[in-house]
């Protein structure tokens, strides 16, 4: 594997010419993620902003349950694991006791959305100082695809064969804007990873939102859509396509509240 | 001896923590065990600390795990069907190799149960209680003054360690009040020995804080070593007391507050000329196994009593080994057993 893997050189101190590389707080190993998935995209987006901002040393990550499960292998900076779900309450506890470092956690949309429901309203509610970057791409990807709160209707997964029943299995859940009413959130966006442009601007609002921690306003939260071809069975184009045309027309991209 | 206050076992462990020097504690309102919560409130606002009221046990424990991640001090309590909610995060710290301190002020159950004081849930605290292989240090105190000194002392074990400890009392000892001596002989915390906290990176390597490892064999070493460290534990820190072990013919084993009334018991049964005895486990995990192997060399007799339907009984028959005859009395449910009752079960025995 080593062998076949395009070597990226990462920008040296000093370097003009240079127009893209390796932010340097991501590590330069293998990526485990499976082709077209988003997690990489932004997985580099956090670090891009960390590295402008200038926080890599105060920075202190909680990593989730699910496909990121070993987002720590990739982020060159302090990170803790937290049980499914109670990566917010983990959070809680570092930022606590830790005003003047950076926190923020990783999580998927069984973590942030199902298991971990309470711990993400109580903490906004506290309006905790802290950065949830909570990536929505509609399935549990690390479990073999099973449904998850955000799944459409209609989309089949290994729990809803035959579709989404509404009536069945309920609605999918906008958790932006279950939040947006708490006085405590102070910065959501929605962003998504399916283009360059669309990526873009998921970088702006991860970056807004690790301001809006640095600056003391408090709880921010960026809800990032991504793509997952292997358990939504479609080519990696056709997912990207699918969020332009199907999963961002139920979850509206932009600012759902600000300061 | 320094000054003595008349307080109540749940307020006593609430300062024993704060004289270790713990600075952070989320809780959730459960009783027997709310004097704890609200005690830790006034102490933490009033000190510069953090006090959190969770929105759930759940949130509670990994709010502790997080600020022990960070190297400090943190501490949670509750009483036993929140207890049951916390196992989650403890099997976590016991996994990470976090420190931190649970207590739990036993209530009746299975289920909700009810408010009194039980002793049901010693298989829980020290068999492991959460999923995987791993082991809690449990400290059983009986009076509301071993309440603050042993939530004091958790805190130093648990540091030492780098392992979840836990102090494993009951409704009668959170609420009864008696005068405590405020004293520690706690070092407090040291942030310089915990190399291994989250303080971010600056000057030193990333760390890492997981439980979870992938690799072929890697998860198994961790487990070795984990198994390492719990034998350190069970070599350096067992606990007991013992009451006429040099010559009794029987010997009374209880922990916690049912231990206080076996004393009386034993007492009574000497004042009658019955050659009775105490062993009074301190910590239930690691468990006096040795101490009560060796008294079963000369002592053919045991009675053991619980506020259960018989837990503790099974780690005594293990450390007897068939040497000896073991009894027991138990009452549930928030029946307590009473001087009359055990020492019945004595002259019955003996």
């Amino acid at each position: 594997m080593k062998k076949n893997r395009i070597k990226v050189i990462p920008a040296k101190k000093g370097e003009t010419n240079r127009v893209f590389a390796r932010p340097a707080t991501l590590r330069d190993i293998d990526n485990h993620y499976c082709a077209g998935c988003g997690h990489g995209i932004i997985h580099r987006l956090i670090c891009e902003v960390i590295d402008e901002l200038g926080i890599r040393e105060k920075v202190i990550a909680i990593a989730p349950v699910g496909c990121a499960v070993i987002a720590y292998d990739y982020w060159d900076f302090d990170v803790t694991e937290a049980p499914h779900g109670r990566t917010p309450a983990v959070a809680t506890g570092i930022k606590r006791t830790r005003p003047n470092n950076i926190v923020f956690t990783y999580q998927g949309d069984g973590d942030l959305a199902a298991i971990g429901t309470a711990e993400t309203i109580h903490a906004a509610n506290r309006g905790e100082n802290i950065t949830i970057i909570f990536v929505n791409n509609g399935v549990y990807g690390m479990t073999g695809g099973q449904m998850a709160p955000t799944t459409l209707a209609g989309q089949k997964t290994a729990t809803t064969i035959y579709g989404r029943s509404l009536r069945r299995e309920g609605y999918p859940i906008r958790m932006l804007e279950i939040l947006a009413p708490l006085p405590g959130a102070r910065y959501l966006e929605r962003v998504s990873v399916h283009s360059a442009h669309e990526t873009l601007r998921a970088k702006r609002a991860i970056m807004k939102a690790f301001k809006t921690q640095v600056d003391g306003k408090g709880f921010s939260m960026v809800e990032v859509l991504s793509m997952c071809p292997t358990y939504w069975g479609m080519s990696a184009i056709k997912a990207a396509e699918r969020i332009r045309s199907d999963v961002a027309t139920f979850y509206p991209l932009g600012v759902v509240k600000t300061y | 001896m320094g000054k003595k206050i008349l307080m109540c076992g749940n307020d006593a462990c609430g300062e024993g923590a704060m004289l270790a020097g713990c600075t952070f504690y989320a809780g959730y309102p459960i009783t027997p065990q709310n004097e704890l919560t609200a005690y830790m409130a006034r102490r933490m606002v009033d000190t510069g600390g953090t006090f959190i009221q969770a929105e759930s046990e759940l949130a509670a424990i990994n709010m502790v795990l997080g600020a022990s991640a960070s190297g400090f001090r943190a501490m949670t309590s509750s009483s036993s069907p929140g207890i049951s909610l916390k196992q989650e995060g403890i099997s976590y710290m016991a996994g990470c190799e976090l420190p931190g301190v649970i207590v739990n002020i036993q209530r009746g159950g299975p289920g909700l149960g009810n408010i009194a004081p039980a002793q049901g849930d010693y298989f829980q605290s020290v068999k492991g209680g959460g999923h995987g292989d791993y082991k809690v240090i449990v400290l059983a105190p009986a009076s509301a003054q071993e309440l603050l000194d042993h939530t004091s002392l958790a805190f130093d074990l648990s540091d030492k360690y780098r392992n979840p400890a836990l102090i494993l009392g009951d409704g009668l000892l959170g609420q009864m009040m008696e005068p405590v001596e405020i004293r520690t002989q706690s070092s407090g915390n040291n942030i310089h020995n915990k190399p291994w906290a989250l303080t971010g990176c600056a000057g030193r390597k990333p760390n890492i804080i997981k439980s979870l490892f992938l690799g072929d064999g890697v998860l198994e070493a961790h487990n070795v070593k984990l198994q390492q460290k719990y034998n350190t534990i069970k070599a350096a820190e067992v606990r007991v007391e013992m009451i006429n072990s040099k010559d009794s013919d029987i010997m009374v084993v209880a922990y916690g507050s049912v231990a206080r009334i076996s004393k009386a018991a034993v007492a009574k049964a000497r004042a009658k000329g019955i050659k009775a005895g105490l062993i009074r486990p301190i910590t239930l995990w690691p468990f006096p196994e040795k101490a009560i192997s060796e008294i079963a060399d000369k002592v053919k007799k045991f009675l053991v009593v619980e506020m259960s339907a018989g837990q503790m009984v099974e780690d005594v028959r293990l450390a007897i080994c068939g040497k000896a005859k073991v009894s027991f009395y138990g009452r549930m449910g928030g029946g307590i057993p009473t001087e009359g009752e055990i020492l019945a079960q004595i002259e019955k025995i003996v």
